[in-house]
């Protein structure tokens, strides 16, 4: 499928007047099997698009949550091999719901990117984020991916000028993720207004769907950036639940996976009536 | 001239930052405008007599250049083969070759206008000479350091605090040189407006690996000159240390056009075959970490590895992209050396040329202890002695069960 899930769900949440939830945990935390429940549960919980982070040792990009998720999967011998494998299992009950990769090169170009893309696709991964491959090495990564019908989500930030804006567009596919803040993964909220303004601006030059992403964390937060972006992704705060429900060596409490869903639930009330007059929940 | 151009070692990188397949910018998009910017400065600082004066009076007035170039005439009877000399960097202000890079740096980041310096540190010279540039431009400086390389190198840490920084110690993963690394990385990445990141070794994004480099490029052209002016001729072979590789590139760049040997001393921690070294060439393979691809320790998955070396400067698990290149043209020699045999080299000198060396140096001094004795007396031998082994004293007493 690739890029056209992808495609196809944008357009519905367009004919629904609503923007989307997009949700970020990482393949393997805290075990393999309850991160795979908790993915199996996440579109019926809510979520539009499910961002699945790829573990690795040294998450440059990311803060505290994130990083230890990714320490915690690691420790349970998880792999990108494995990773795909999960999506493999997901894929069998759910050919609806888009699943974009997030995570770093490294251990992509050891699989080797040409195996990778073709495992990933056949596996029903739809799309990739890889957070430390700029425009300047699209040929990487992005050039192959595109030309197998994956897409590659690009990200622009608040340090993203026009001309800048242009050169992540060229080979940048699926979504425009926009990073709310100058800074990592799980910090503070960011303001509405410079996030509206800067998304304003690439409407007028691009029709790409754009995600808003970085410190939210609230179903109210989630609703607010919800009325003009046409996706809300919401990662440490969920990531931060799984943390808060398992023992010191990791085991997921009995009741992990239902708070992690609830939570979720929460957040997609927030998006899918944010556009609406009388915000029931609020 | 253009086809001696083509023709020499000297022309990398291309305009993309890449050393054959080496090199590059992988950093998240976030540091990508700042990054181009620094390139940007960099090129015109390259052309501004202005600067090259500035950097050149603060390293003869402020560092105490230029250096000399030793005869280690004990040293050499000892082994019996080639002649050896000493590139004395170890006497620069701060003990270090690691000055040079950061008075380079710190009037970059003047020019650029930046008010806040931020920094990693292993062994923490790189620290301390970071540390000391801010004292000296005024500017606030926050240091990152792995709560392990704290607790092994106090004295050093100390020296920071003294000098004004602020050290932060770095608790995640390895809790060394390539945690650090990150956290410093995540900083600068939240505070991209007002923050230069000084790198302490020819690695990172692009044009890092360059600048690095050609501010490090003192410690080459000086032994050039004086190696003429002492024998008449350039020398036959150089040896030097490499962790990230910038004090071996500093030496090596300047002659890599020349019919010169050149030796690159890996850290191999318990020996390149255990998982406990720092042997990224000897032991590694390519790929991508902290904005560069190079040869690095991983698994199969792709998941870095913990480095290990007895040399806290040499404890990351990467290097340089250029010592990569260099290393796969097979114009560099990269030899590992174990903990063991570098505390042997550490005592050696100590006792035999008065000079307490740097346990990152310890590793080049024990290789020419193999190397030299088969080598004819008019073999000349230059060794780069990047750095003084006081703050060394700690962890060699207790390597060698000494209480002090």
């Amino acid at each position: 499928m690739g890029i056209s899930r992808i495609n196809a769900k944008f357009e519905q949440l367009n004919s629904e007047g609503r923007a989307g939830l997009v949700t970020f945990t990482t393949a393997g935390d805290p075990d393999y099997n309850t991160a795979l429940n908790i993915l199996r549960g996440l579109p019926g919980a809510g979520a539009d698009i499910i961002e699945l982070g790829m573990p690795f040792s040294d998450p440059m990009a990311d803060g505290l949550a994130i990083q230890e998720a990714s320490i915690r999967a690691l420790k349970g011998n998880m792999t990108l091999k494995k990773t795909l494998e999960m999506v493999c299992s997901f894929r069998k009950h759910d050919q609806d719901t888009p699943i974009i990769l997030m995570g770093y090169y490294n251990p992509i170009y050891i699989y080797g990117v040409q195996n990778f893309i073709e495992d990933a696709l056949a596996a029903g991964i739809d799309g990739m984020i890889v957070v430390d491959l700029p425009p300047e090495e699209d040929k990487e990564l992005a050039i192959p991916a595109n030309d197998a019908g994956m897409a590659m989500i690009h990200l622009a930030t608040p340090t993203t000028d026009q001309n800048r804006l242009n050169k992540i567009l060229e080979n940048g596919s699926g979504f425009l993720y926009y990073v709310t803040i100058a800074g990592v993964t799980g910090t503070a909220k960011p303001d509405l207004k410079p996030v509206k303004t800067a998304l304003n601006n690439f409407k007028k030059i691009s029709q790409i769907p754009i995600a808003v992403g970085f410190g939210i964390k609230t179903p109210e937060d989630a609703a607010q950036f919800g009325k003009f972006a046409d996706a809300v992704v919401v990662g440490s705060a969920i990531v931060d639940i799984i943390k808060n429900n398992i023992n010191q060596e990791n085991v997921a409490n009995s009741d992990l996976e239902v708070k992690v869903l609830s939570f979720v639930g929460k957040l997609a009330n927030g998006v899918q009536n944010a556009r609406k007059k009388h915000e029931g929940f609020l | 001239m253009s086809d001696k151009n083509m023709n020499s070692y000297r022309n990398s990188p291309d305009e993309d930052g890449h050393f054959g397949i080496f090199g590059g910018r992988y950093v998240a998009e976030t540091l990508m405008p700042l990054i181009l910017e620094v390139e940007k400065t960099y090129r015109a600082a390259k052309d501004d007599p202005t600067f090259k004066a500035e950097f050149n009076e603060l390293l003869k007035e402020y560092v105490g250049r230029p250096n000399p170039l030793y005869y280690a005439k004990r040293l050499t009877e000892h082994l019996g083969g080639a002649k050896i000399y000493f590139k004395r960097e170890e006497l620069n202000h701060t003990g270090a070759h690691k000055i040079n890079n950061c008075v380079g740096q710190i009037l970059l980041a003047r020019r650029m206008g930046k008010t806040r310096i931020i920094a990693e540190t292993g062994a923490g010279q790189h620290g301390v000479a970071t540390a000391t540039v801010c004292a000296l431009f005024g500017m606030p400086c926050v240091i990152y350091m792995g709560a392990k390389d704290i607790e092994r190198q106090k004295p050093n840490v100390f020296r920071m605090k003294l000098l004004g920084a602020e050290v932060i110690a770095v608790t995640s993963g390895s809790e060394s040189l390539k945690d650090s690394m990150n956290e410093a990385m995540r900083d600068w990445v939240g505070n991209v407006e007002d923050t230069f990141y000084i790198i302490g070794t020819v690695a990172g994004p692009h044009p890092y690996p360059e600048l690095v480099r050609d501010f490090q490029c003192v410690i080459g052209n000086e032994t050039r000159e004086q190696i003429l002016e002492k024998e008449g001729r350039l020398p036959d072979s150089l040896v030097a240390c490499v962790g990230g590789g910038s004090n071996a590139i500093g030496l090596f760049h300047p002659f890599l056009d020349d019919d010169v040997e050149m030796y690159a001393i890996e850290a191999a921690g318990h020996g390149v075959e255990t998982d406990k070294h720092a042997a990224s060439l000897s032991g590694g393979t390519p790929g991508i970490l902290h904005g560069n691809r190079t040869y690095l320790l991983m698994d199969d998955d792709g998941q870095i590895q913990e480095a290990h070396s007895i040399s806290a400067g040499l404890d990351y698990p990467g290097i340089g992209p250029e010592h990569s290149h260099l290393h796969e043209i097979g114009r560099v020699k990269y030899v590992p050396i174990r903990d063991t045999e570098a505390l042997e080299a550490f005592q050696l000198c100590s006792k035999l040329e008065g000079i307490i060396p740097a346990l990152e140096c310890a590793h080049a001094i024990a290789y020419i202890c193999k190397l030299a004795p088969d080598l004819p007396k008019d073999h000349l031998m230059i060794m780069g002695l990047s750095g003084r082994g006081d703050k060394d004293i700690f962890t060699v007493a207790e390597a060698l069960g000494e209480d002090i």
